[in-house]
């Protein structure tokens, strides 16, 4: 397989004196034909199992088989002895192609509309598959992700894309599968002119909950408007909701102080949605609370500061340790900015460094993930009949040393690891000369 | 006697003890002699002296005589004093009464948006507009009635006032708070120069950060100095004129906590003169620190309010510093009294000026002695104003500026009836002269019937009606006009009697209604006293506080009570990670000792070492982050596009919990870089991560000194939504803003060996020193075009004799497009590992950047940038492991050795070699693993971080935390005043280049926005 990306790379060199800058000739993977089957890897099944020296098989992008398994005749094969096979990596909560350079550009920026209310909005229609940015995750494991608008308060749709695709149509994974909620702040702020002029400024907690108002007042009123099929004024923000009274969408709300998760689930429980807290960088404190309610979580920010100086300078690290504890169905994310999202499975290996075991992490990055994305019925674990979305590693991928993928696929689909990032390392290498 | 008096007094109204003879009266002329006697007082001549049953005799304003035996004129009126206590009035040596409220117009400095580069005040002036020595108060002072009142309520009699705006804020005035004309009441016109840091109203862009200011105020004592030799080319400079005539005065600088006081006091030692500070109300947490100083201080007893931590959510983001401060901030008197520094205590920035009397009464609960405390509102004020011959004490020949009290006035009861200022009465609690407590017979008449009551009247005027039911009156008296309501019987649907009247010696009478409404008169005679009423003494002081909280350092929850000491250490049988030739040695034994790596091998033994166990653990040299913003006040003085005269080291804050934090990762040295926002940016710090040091402390000394370059899209301002109009605009007008510099130095130089008394520049100055090898290029860069000019334009200095070179190139995400050329300049490059398009010039970045540098043989570093991937720099090196596959050895020196190469500190940090410094982490694993954790992370020899004991830190905290929280909840149970939990929100500072998400109580600032 090395010698095979070698020889694409070989290809893509010849072309590069004039397609500089290009990342144009890599092709999302044509559809799996005949059956693949991976043998003889470390098989990390993603539900908390992994098996030793064993097989995976799959077939018209299904998954047929794993385990101690023959290869059918005719089979392609492909030796993993001293691989780590995992399920592909899924990022749960992004703006990828939809903000493609964060700071200057405005113009490549389509993640934050305008206005309160914008239920309507759906991130997938912004989705940009040619955003250079999906290329460089595919290099680090992620072959699914989450795609969500930003906004004020209701925020709108999000989608699940595969990171091998044209075009939006071609990369949705599952089309709206959430209504994503802005939750307002409710901690009084630090504004100009010290303590006092904050003080003295509209009380937070009383501003969320006003807006927390106004987003009850939206459901009740679009609860009531299905009551009656003809309307004289079609509502496209009640209609954009429907989802999630019929149990098709989940709510996904992002919080992260304690309050803002109460108010959260308050929300949840009045109307029965199921509910997704995202950010729940506090989520440590209230583990249980949230586990007894059913609550799933997306933990944005495990590589991030501490929220207070008194607190364990590795709080953040130990937190998925302590959801985990409690039974919280719980997906890690990763959102810096800079790094722009490839380093999910250093996430999950941060955890690991801090209380969990690796196939606890490697599920928060993948079937965990599925479930709070709703798709583990087609994704997140190598299991017969589900997606074959599939990585084969050189080493542990939750560390960077072993964080090396030889092959990727996505629904069988055998795709490429290549990248402009490669491309530049390429051309340059060939510039000085070096290996 | 008391009736007449008050009467007497009140004619007195309206009419001089003396006045100006040049100003016209309307109408007849009405002089006195203002001649009066107090006697049979106790009266505090100043804070040593108290004398009992004395007498004061004051005339046209000021004090005749004090004493026992003390001739009383013929003509004095004389006010028996006989109980009472009289004090000097107060002086406070920094208010800005009646100098105005100057404006800010605008929300200050915006770099989204266009600057204002020269001062905008029309006239012969200086440059910067917050440089205004020209400001005369005594010029604006005009009297206001209604401050004066509020200051003489608390006992004050004379204050300094001045313009409280911009950083050389000009002279204030010594005035009284006598409320009868500017012109008698202005003691000394111009008392002190006023310094501060900050720039007030001014609308000028430059200074943007704490560390400009700082450097403005060192140019404008240069510029001052030079401006003296008459210089033709400055023309008239009316400021640098009045700065220098000003010097002679005090000066006292306006500063904000114990470091502020610190840095300005740096800068009077810098130019040999002596401020007296204003701040450090927190000082007592570095008390030594400040008395190193020898400085005069003024602080404030504004104590801050318990926190209402009710919620526990709300309670969270209360620190437990906050909390700490909140028990603590009442011994900071007591501390400086302690530690022998000369105090006086301001009203200044009270947010409630009521509350300073009660504060100052607390401070003295606290462990400040009275006789301090008196003289820290008396002779100490001033003294450093240079008025104690005039005010400060009751000696003949001063002002008659004395407060007449009920009690000694530390006392919690103590009341101040009247202070008297130049000789004119202010009533302050005039009531407080009479006592109308006693038993009353109190009769009703109403067309012939009458009803009689037994009333026993307080102290404090509150009374009760005497009979089958007891009920409660309701009294006031003003002068004599009595008023008085009771209900007639018990019940909420009793009617209540009214009466008004008059009191006329021990009877009051008057006219009221019934409970029907009908016309009564009455009569309240008295009848006797009370038999209840004993005298009470007043509280004692009670010095029984108990305290939770002790001074840690730093002043955080993960501070330390002492600070972690220098030990002799012995790692037994770890994996040595040794940077040098011998590269990974298994089972080997490192010893520490003095700060130094003292040996490295197999078996070696030390008596009294106190030896770890590195078995099975990975002993690795500390890791140098090349480019840090933590441990600062300030990061970016992006005001001008040249700003190499500000240094960050003059805006350190070591308290800042991201050293420990890092130091947890591993961290040992961190280099402090100034911004991104200019193209010549300021100098930078090098620090040690020693947590618990002082701003001086963490600094690495005998290091090289280095300088921030930046180009491309942030000092184009790229993001300047609202426009940009600071040159350059373009990355050519970036190169050329970079040659015109060294241009101007060069000649600069010339001109200094020409004529040594050219004006001393000291933005100059620095790029001289660059150009010499005296301070070292850092530069944040991009783009291949930018790195390469950045080269040229420095090797085309060659020609005028001057070879100097980038010494190191950051950021440098396109440097594998140039590295054969960096290498080749001799440039070091420090990168980031795996950031990408997070801005136009970023789109080419890649991963593999690092791997290509290395290869090319330049030396390359990967860094931080970023205080929360500072902890785990280990493992961004492990990421060139993958990236591009360097080898391990090779890749963790990314992160130690190659750093101290560029920053020149090789020779002392960067590998474990005998004779380099005892900075090492002992890991429990590979450090480039993510599974790695770091066990100790020593520095000098000295365990900063040590994994167990953080744990056990964390659990104090809590428990400290929990008990601070009881004791504010009892607080609010007992009706003190209390303020909302705020949180405690810390800031970060980054270089400017990249957004950040916010966490919580985290406020991320680049000094840009």
């Amino acid at each position: 397989m090395q010698k095979k990306y070698s020889n694409i790379l070989l290809a893509s060199l010849a072309l590069l004196s004039i397609t500089a800058r290009a990342q144009e000739t890599i092709y999302p993977a044509k559809a799996q034909k005949g059956i693949t089957v991976i043998t003889h890897a470390t098989v990390h099944v993603g539900n908390g199992t992994v098996l030793n020296d064993a097989s995976v098989s799959f077939e018209n992008g299904k998954i047929t088989a794993v385990g101690n398994i023959t290869p059918a005749a005719g089979a392609t094969i492909i030796d993993a002895t001293g691989k780590h096979v995992y399920p592909g990596f899924i990022l749960p909560s992004s703006d990828l192609g939809l903000r493609e350079i964060s700071s200057g550009v405005r113009g490549s920026n389509d993640f934050l509309e305008i206005g309160e209310n914008n239920a309507n909005i759906r991130s997938i229609v912004a989705y940009n598959t040619d955003s250079k940015n999906i290329g460089v995750l595919r290099e680090n494991g992620i072959l699914l992700a989450g795609v969500a608008p930003q906004g004020e308060l209701i925020e709108g749709s999000s989608s699940v894309v595969q990171l091998d695709a044209w075009n939006f149509e071609d990369a949705a994974y599952k089309m709206d599968n959430g209504i994503y909620i802005n939750m307002p702040s409710l901690m009084a702020r630090r504004g100009r002119g010290g303590i006092m002029a904050r003080v003295q400024g509209p009380d937070p907690a009383k501003q969320a909950q006003d807006k927390i108002e106004t987003i009850k007042k939206f459901f009740t009123e679009a609860k009531a408007y299905y009551q009656e099929k003809t309307h004289a004024a079609n509502n496209l923000k009640f209609e954009a909701v429907r989802g999630l009274f019929d149990g098709t969408q989940k709510l996904f709300v992002r919080a992260q102080e304690v309050k803002q998760m109460f108010l959260a689930v308050d929300l949840a429980k009045t109307f029965g949605f199921p509910l997704v807290l995202v950010g729940a960088s506090e989520s440590f404190q209230i583990a249980n609370f949230l586990a007894a309610n059913k609550v799933q979580v997306i933990l944005d920010s495990e590589h991030s500061l501490p929220a207070t100086e008194d607190d364990d300078i590795d709080q953040p690290y130990k937190t998925p340790a302590a959801l985990q504890k409690a039974g919280v169905v719980f997906a890690l994310n990763d959102i810096h900015d800079q790094s722009r999202f490839r380093n999910l499975a250093f996430n999950a290996g941060t955890a690991v460094t801090y209380g969990l075991d690796k196939e606890q992490a490697l599920t928060a990055i993948t079937l965990n993930t599925a479930k709070v994305l709703g798709i583990e019925s087609v994704a997140g674990s190598l299991e017969i009949g589900k997606d074959a979305n599939i990585l084969i590693a050189n080493g542990d991928a939750l560390d960077m040393r072993g964080n090396v993928f030889t092959k990727a696929f996505i629904q069988g689909r055998d795709v490429s690891l290549d990248n402009k990032h490669k491309q530049l390392y390429e051309r340059f290498k060939y510039k000085y000369g070096i290996q | 006697m008391k009736r007449i008096f008050l009467s007497l007094l009140l004619l007195l109204t309206g009419a001089a003890a003396f006045a100006q003879e040049t100003f016209p009266v309307n109408g007849v002329r009405d002089l006195r002699s203002g001649s009066y006697a107090f006697t049979n007082a106790t009266i505090i001549q100043n804070a040593s002296t108290k004398i009992e049953k004395a007498t004061l005799v004051i005339k046209q304003g000021k004090i005749v005589a004090v004493g026992v035996a003390v001739e009383i004129p013929k003509d004095a009126v004389v006010v028996d004093c006989n109980g009472r206590y009289i004090y000097p009035s107060f002086v406070d040596p920094l208010t800005d009464y009646g100098a105005g409220t100057p404006k800010r117009t605008s929300a200050g400095f915006n770099f989204g948006a266009p600057g204002q580069f020269l001062s905008n005040k029309p006239g012969a002036y200086n440059w910067n507009q917050a440089v205004k020595p020209e400001i005369n108060t005594v010029e604006v002072f005009t009297l206001d009635e209604a401050v004066a009142a509020s200051y003489r309520n608390n006992g004050f009699g004379t204050v300094l006032t001045h313009v409280k705006d911009g950083i050389v804020r000009g002279t204030g005035a010594v005035v009284t708070l006598a409320g009868t004309n500017e012109n008698n009441t202005i003691l000394k016109s111009k008392a002190a120069q006023v310094f501060s840091f900050d720039k007030g109203t001014s609308t000028q862009s430059y200074p943007s950060s704490l560390m400009g200011s700082i450097a403005l105020i060192r140019q404008t004592y240069l510029d001052a100095k030079w401006y003296a030799t008459k210089p033709a080319t400055e023309g008239v400079n009316l400021s640098l004129e009045a700065f220098n005539a000003n010097a002679g005065l005090p000066q006292i600088f306006v500063a904000d906590d114990k470091w502020s006081v610190l840095r300005a006091d740096r800068i009077a030692k810098e130019f040999g003169t002596q401020y007296i500070l204003r701040g450090a109300d927190n000082g007592y947490q570095r008390i030594d620190e400040l008395a190193k100083t020898k400085a005069t201080f003024i602080i404030g007893v504004d104590f801050p309010a318990a926190l209402d931590v009710e919620d526990p959510n709300d309670a969270r983001f209360v620190s437990l510093a906050d909390m700490k401060h909140w028990e603590l901030a009442p011994t900071n008197p007591a501390a400086f009294e302690k530690a022998g520094i000369p105090f006086s205590i301001t009203t200044a920035e009270m947010k409630d000026s009521k509350q300073f009397l009660a504060n100052l009464r607390k401070a003295v609960q606290y462990g400040l002695s009275e006789t301090k405390a008196l003289e820290a509102i008396t002779k100490t004020p001033a003294t450093i104003l240079g008025v104690y011959d005039q005010v400060g004490s009751l000696d003949a020949g001063k002002w008659a500026n004395f407060i007449i009290t009920t009690e000694p006035v530390f006392s919690s009861n103590s009341k101040i009836i009247e202070n008297w200022i130049q000789g004119n009465k202010y009533e302050i609690n005039p009531n407080e002269w009479n006592n109308y407590a006693g038993k009353y017979s109190l009769v009703l008449n109403n067309a012939g019937a009458s009803t009689t009551y037994s009333v026993e009247v307080k102290k404090d005027l509150s009374a009760s009606i005497i009979g089958t039911d007891t009920l409660m009156a309701k009294i006031s008296i003003a002068d004599a006009i009595v008023k008085m309501s009771f209900p007639e019987k018990k019940g909420r649907m009793a009617e209540t009697i009214r009466l008004g009247g008059a009191v006329v010696g021990n009877s009051w009478s008057g006219l009221g209604l019934d409970a029907k409404g009908n016309k009564v008169s009455w009569t309240a005679n008295f009848v006797g006293p009370l038999v209840t009423e004993t005298k009470k003494p007043s509280d004692s002081i009670n010095n029984n506080v108990k305290l939770i909280s002790k001074v840690t350092y730093p002043f955080a929850g993960l501070g330390n009570e002492t600070i972690p000491q220098q030990e002799t250490i012995l790692i037994k049988n770890a994996t040595v990670w040794t940077n040098e030739k011998d590269g990974k040695m298994a089972n080997t034994d490192v010893l520490l000792k003095a700060g130094k790596i003292a040996k490295i091998g197999k078996d070696i033994t030390e008596a009294g070492a106190r030896v770890i166990d590195g078995t099975g653990k990975h002993l690795t040299p500390g890791i140098i982050d090349e480019h840090s913003h933590i441990a600062a006040m300030s990061i970016n003085e992006g005001a001008q596009s040249v700003t190499s005269e500000v240094r960050v080291g003059d805006n350190m804050n070591p308290e800042d919990i991201n050293i420990y934090r890092q130091l947890s990762g591993g961290v040992t040295t961190s280099h402090i870089l100034h911004g991104s926002a200019n193209t010549i940016g300021g100098q930078t710090q090098l620090i040690k991560l020693r947590w618990g040091a002082s701003d001086d402390g963490i600094k690495f000394a005998g290091a090289d000194p280095f300088i921030k370059f930046a180009l491309g899209e942030n000092v184009k301002r790229t993001t300047a939504v609202l426009g940009n109009n600071r040159f350059p605009d373009t990355r050519m007008g970036v190169e050329e803003m970079l040659t015109d510099a060294f241009d101007r130095a060069a000649d600069y130089q010339k001109a200094l060996k020409a004529n040594p008394n050219t004006r001393r520049d000291l933005e100059l100055e620095a790029i001289s020193n660059i150009m010499n090898n005296k301070l070292f290029i850092t530069c944040h860069s991009y783009v291949q075009t930018e790195i390469t000019y950045a080269m040229r334009v420095i090797e085309k200095f060659k020609n005028k004799g001057y070879d100097f070179k980038v010494n190191t190139f950051t950021h440098i995400l396109e440097g594998y497009k140039v590295a054969d050329k960096m290498k080749a300049h001799g440039a070091s490059a420090a990168t980031f590992s795996d950031w990408f398009n997070y801005k136009t010039e970023v789109q080419d970045a890649t991963g593999y950047n690092a791997a290509i540098m290395q290869r090319v043989g330049v030396n390359t570093i990967i860094n931080s940038d970023d205080a929360e991937m500072a902890r785990r720099l280990n493992q961004e090196a492990g990421k060139i492991v993958k990236y591009g596959g360097v080898s391990e050895d090779e890749a963790f020196k990314m992160v130690t050795l190659n750093p101290a190469k560029a920053l020149h500190i090789d020779n002392k940090v960067g590998s474990i070699k005998v004779g380099k410094d005892a900075d090492v982490v002992l890991w429990t694993d590979n450090p480039l693993s993510i599974y790695a954790k770091s066990l100790y992370t020593i520095v000098d020899g000295t365990v900063f971080f040590d994994r167990t004991k953080d744990a056990e830190k964390s659990k104090a905290v809590a428990t400290e935390r929990a008990k601070l929280i009881q004791k504010m909840l009892g607080e609010k149970r007992a009706g003190a005043p209390m303020r909302p939990a705020t949180p405690s929100y810390q800031t970060i500072l980054s270089c400017g280049d990249h957004d950040h998400e916010d966490h919580l109580a985290t406020i991320y600032e680049s000094n840009n926005n």
